[in-house]
């Protein structure tokens, strides 16, 4: 086949890149090389746009033993054990097929965790779609829902990893363009770590797992893309997951890692053979040589270009030690997995794949995985839809304002999702959905990890920078809450065309935002997932950082979120805040009360948020308290009531003395607040104070109603079970209720 | 009191049960591979949960032709105690050891919470640490958890004393809100609840050990024998 500019554009290379090939090359490329390039070129592996803002991240700390660049970033946790955990997006192959595309999502994820030695123990997603009830746009976005949800159940629950926890966001902004972002964990012994390497001349490549097929390929150039009306034709490009195969794979190579024979081993992700073989050789210095009749096929007639780009799953390389690979052949025929020798280890740094002994490509390893294309793309300022001023708003009837905030998308209970997921296998799950942060123990130690993932589309859209320095406070505070000691982060950076100078600004805001903030709060990044071009039709999403940040606590009963005891006295840990008017734009009473968006993220004082996480670190950890919880989205009033739904029923009477608005007395979404109930007063008292934070008593535990006044005057009074049954049925009533379709459109 | 924990290829709960046998509880708890012929020398084997072959057919449909179940039948008929777990209870069935079978939830989809229990009865090896009609609150998570059976063939587990557990308060839409059945030999029961999900206090509860106590001691009587 010859190489003329329209097939060079339809791989989305540009003429620059492509001249960049030639020289490279110093020749043409075949159709082959020109299809490996384009993968590994593509803005999904080579992050041709982010990266040279990303090296702004802080990424190391005493803590970690592998920062980015890994299949997953590698953080130590005591005791010789250390966790492997890392987040990547699906985002456009679950909008063209939900169930496959957020299936595999999560089996990539899991095998970019076992691929290093580490066995996953567990998964959480942060899903973003359009609102379910819009007249337009609602009976899609409830399929896609159902889709994502059922296809991240089925591989989580069969694989055996136990999905923890997550988020789930309804915003106008992902209608076109739903977001699928996968957290996953796994824990092992810190000489158990393998690297994706392709060490020793003379050593074996071999091909594991499921067979080669014609699915998937060119999935990392279309995730390089945005949505147009033909995306729909690209259906073929989404992958089929196999989740049993998964666990045969993960058993089999976490056995086969233990012969030694193993030199190094990674998973055929985006761009499958390629980005494996490519990466591996690169990595080492060295080359790799295959030839493609080894391959296991899954159907006769495959062309080299096919084999190198097909993304089928189940799939990994390792690199075996010479006269050893039967050791290793042996575990895999246990297993009853495919395990061929597919070439060898050079020392020549190239790329040499053949097909029954013809060459289809030579290209050197580091041309592919080091030497892509870096863009310092132009930027101006961000692109920001919303105005400054909102309207003067006054409610009518705060109580109904807040049963329509807890019967809303964003701020319902998410059981009707979770309880789709098994988030219990492997019994370590001490606090699963529904909390703060996740916490599962590591058996076999004193030690539990506590994850939380958080983003904020409508903060960052307001001020990028600021608003993902909020998400990185609240992460922290999530697992703070439970008693952790956050470590490490990893992020996944969600955002338009980077080619637009005002979403590269979006970008650009946002990766520093995460830079101050991770450095701040001591949380380094240690890998993540960059996806851009998450627009339809010229529409881009709301930019969308989504951070996942793990922390350390020692195992014990955990510490619950809801009032428990009758009498027990309500502090506000942090104060009541004092909001700005423009503070009340970016929240979800605007959003969920006025359909709107408008002004600034809140205002966030790091060195504070900093002091009042070690204040309640100190108090869960002295068992000074009886529940805690973070005041996040909705505000204190949301805090309340989702306080008031334990297995108890236990209420609040709340008391506040504050010349706030009631509006934004209730709803504003300021940080650095923490609401704790307790027996011992004083105690809370005294370590806010020696940590110079505010501690606010504002009421009682009461049983059964909740009611809040301040100043005297009436501003909320309901029954408990009124507000929980709301709360609880929403999301089901949300996915029943008749969308109201406009036909005018 | 030694208890076998099958695993097969797609088992994931199979170290859970081992947890629980032998953490838990402080008994000897030791794998056999679905590839194998014979038991060994245990007192009690658990087909534990997961997805045994992947269960992309019927669930347990290929489990039943693997050689550890011919080995799991012949301990049956010998008396021994074969407790089967969501999975396992699925394998049991499909296996001829349990009658009835599992369909999916009514609902459709996976389930997973914590669900009360009603134990109907106590003349079996699995509950007779029990109190007969006691509440017991465990873990669910299935997504083809609906037990079904012929009219008559229920109303012989209900003549029969053969229902264990009974939903209070239907999950999966299963006939008579049945949770757990034994055979006529009352030596092999299937439950799709998860006791060994409710086995520690750290992860909630300890409402199955139970079940698992009640499997351990009945065991230890029976060992001496």
């Amino acid at each position: 086949m010859t190489i003329t500019p329209d097939v060079i554009v339809a791989h989305q290379l540009s003429a620059s890149e492509y001249d960049k090939i030639l020289s490279l090359l110093g020749r043409e490329p075949s159709i082959t090389e020109l299809g490996i390039f384009s993968v590994m070129w593509s803005e999904h592996c080579s992050y041709k746009s982010s990266r040279i803002h990303l090296k702004k991240l802080p990424t190391e700390s005493r803590r970690v033993l592998q920062g980015p660049g890994e299949n997953a970033g590698i953080v130590d946790i005591g005791d010789g054990i250390a966790i492997a955990f890392k987040i990547e997006s699906h985002n456009h192959p679950s909008f063209i097929e939900p169930f496959q595309g957020a299936a595999t999502g999560v089996g990539g994820i899991l095998r970019d965790i076992f691929t290093m030695g580490a066995r996953p123990i567990a998964v959480m997603d942060s899903i973003r779609f359009g609102k379910l009830d819009d007249p337009h746009t609602g009976v899609r976005n409830r399929r896609v829902l159902e889709g994502v949800v059922s296809g991240i159940a089925h591989y989580g629950n069969c694989f055996g990893v136990p999905t923890v926890g997550g988020e789930c966001v309804f915003e106008k902004s992902y209608d076109g363009n739903p977001l699928v972002n996968v957290f996953a964990l796994g824990v092992f012994r810190h000489d158990e770590v393998f690297y994706g390497k392709a060490s020793g001349i003379g050593n074996s490549v071999i091909y594991v797992g499921a067979k080669t097929g014609r699915d998937g390929i060119h999935g990392a150039s279309m995730a390089s893309a945005e949505f147009t009306e033909e995306s729909k034709q690209k259906r073929p490009n989404v992958q089929v997951g196999d989740p049993f195969m998964e666990k045969l794979l993960l058993e089999a190579c976490l056995e086969a890692m233990k012969t030694g024979a193993i030199v190094g081993i990674q998973d055929m992700g985006a761009a499958g053979l390629t980005s494996s073989t490519c990466e591996m050789g690169s990595r080492a210095g060295t080359g790799i040589e295959i030839d493609l009749r080894f391959v296991p096929q899954r159907e006769p007639g495959m062309t080299p270009y096919e084999m190198m780009l097909s993304e089928s799953q189940e799939r990994m390389l390792l690199v075996a030690e010479r006269g050893r690979e039967e050791e290793v052949f042996s575990v895999f025929r246990k297993w009853g997995l495919d395990a061929v020798k597919i070439g060898v280890v050079t020392g020549d740094g190239m790329l040499r794949v053949k097909d029954h002994g013809t060459v289809f490509a030579e290209i050197p390893n580091r041309a592919l995985a080091d030497e892509a294309p870096k863009y310092n793309r132009p930027f101006t300022t961000p692109l920001r839809i919303a105005p400054l001023d909102g309207p003067n708003i006054q409610s009518h009837d705060l109580t109904a304002d807040l049963k329509n905030l807890l019967a809303s998308g964003d701020l319902c209970s998410k059981s009707w999702i979770y309880e789709q997921y098994d988030y219990q296998v492997r019994t370590n799950t001490v606090a699963g959905p529904g909390h703060d942060a996740a916490i599962i123990r590591i058996k076999g130690t004193n030690i539990s990890v506590a994850m939380a993932l958080d983003g904020n589309g409508r903060y960052c859209a307001l001020d990028p920078r600021e608003g993902t320095k909020l998400i990185v406070a609240e992460c922290c505070r999530n697992l703070s809450t439970v008693g952790a000691l956050p470590i490490a982060t990893t992020n996944n950076l969600n955002f338009g065309n980077p080619e637009r100078p005002e979403i590269m600004a979006q970008i650009v805001g946002s990766i520093e935002g995460l830079a101050e903030a991770c450095r701040f709060f001591e949380v380094p990044v240690t890998g993540g997932n960059v996806s851009l071009y998450n627009e339809t039709l010229g529409t881009p999403i709301f930019p969308t950082p989504v951070v996942g940040i793990v922390g350390i606590l020692e195992t014990g009963v955990p510490m619950p979120l809801t009032f428990n005891r009758a009498g027990m006295t309500i502090i506000l840990v942090g104060g009541l805040g004092n909001p700005g008017s423009h503070e009340l734009g970016g929240t979800q009473y605007v959003k969920v009360i006025h359909d709107s968006l408008w002004g600034k993220p809140p205002n966030l004082d790091m060195d504070y948020e900093k002091r009042v996480q070690l204040t309640i670190r100190e108090l869960v950890r002295e068992r000074t308290i009886e529940s805690a919880h973070d005041i996040g989205e909705g505000g204190l009033a949301i805090a309340l009531a989702e306080c008031s739904f334990g297995p108890e029923g236990m209420g609040a009477d709340v008391n506040l003395e504050s010349g706030l608005k009631p509006e934004m007395l209730l709803f504003h979404e300021g940080p650095s607040r923490i609401l704790v109930s307790t027996a011992d007063p004083q105690k809370v008292f005294s370590i806010a104070r020696k940590n110079r934070v505010e501690a606010v008593e504002i009421g009682v535990t009461l049983e059964s109603r909740v009611v809040i006044r301040n100043r005297n005057q009436l501003l909320i009074d309901s029954r408990v079970d009124e507000l929980r049954d709301i709360w609880t049925d929403s999301l089901q009533h949300l996915l029943q209720n008749p969308v109201l379709v406009n036909t005018n459109v | 009191m030694k208890v076998g924990v099958v695993v097969f290829p797609g088992s994931n709960c199979d170290h859970d049960a081992w947890y629980a046998i032998s953490q838990n509880l402080g008994q000897q708890a030791e794998f056999i591979w679905h590839d194998s012929r014979s038991l060994g020398n245990v007192d009690a084997v658990i087909l534990p949960g997961g997805f045994s072959y992947g269960d992309y057919l019927r669930c347990g449909a290929i489990a039943k032709f693997s050689p550890v179940m011919e080995a799991v039948k012949d301990f049956a008929r010998e008396g021994g105690l074969v407790l089967g777990i969501c999975n396992g209870f699925q394998v049991l069935t499909e296996a001829g050891l349990l009658p009835g079978a599992l369909v999916r939830n009514a609902n459709l989809k996976f389930i997973c919470k914590s669900v009360p229990l009603e134990v109907v009865t106590t003349d079996s090896p699995f509950t007779h640490q029990a109190v007969k009609g006691q509440t017991i609150t465990l873990p669910v998570a299935h997504g083809e958890g609906c037990y079904i059976a012929a009219a008559d063939e229920l109303n012989q587990l209900e003549a029969e004393d053969r229902i264990v557990l009974r939903y209070r308060g239907n999950c999966n839409g299963s006939m008579r809100n049945i949770a757990g059945v034994l055979n006529r030999d009352r030596n092999v029961m299937g439950m799709m609840p998860h006791p060994e999900r409710a086995a520690d206090p750290l992860v909630g509860s300890t409402d199955g050990l139970t079940i698992l106590a009640s499997l351990v001691n009945a065991g230890v009587t029976a060992s001496r024998l």
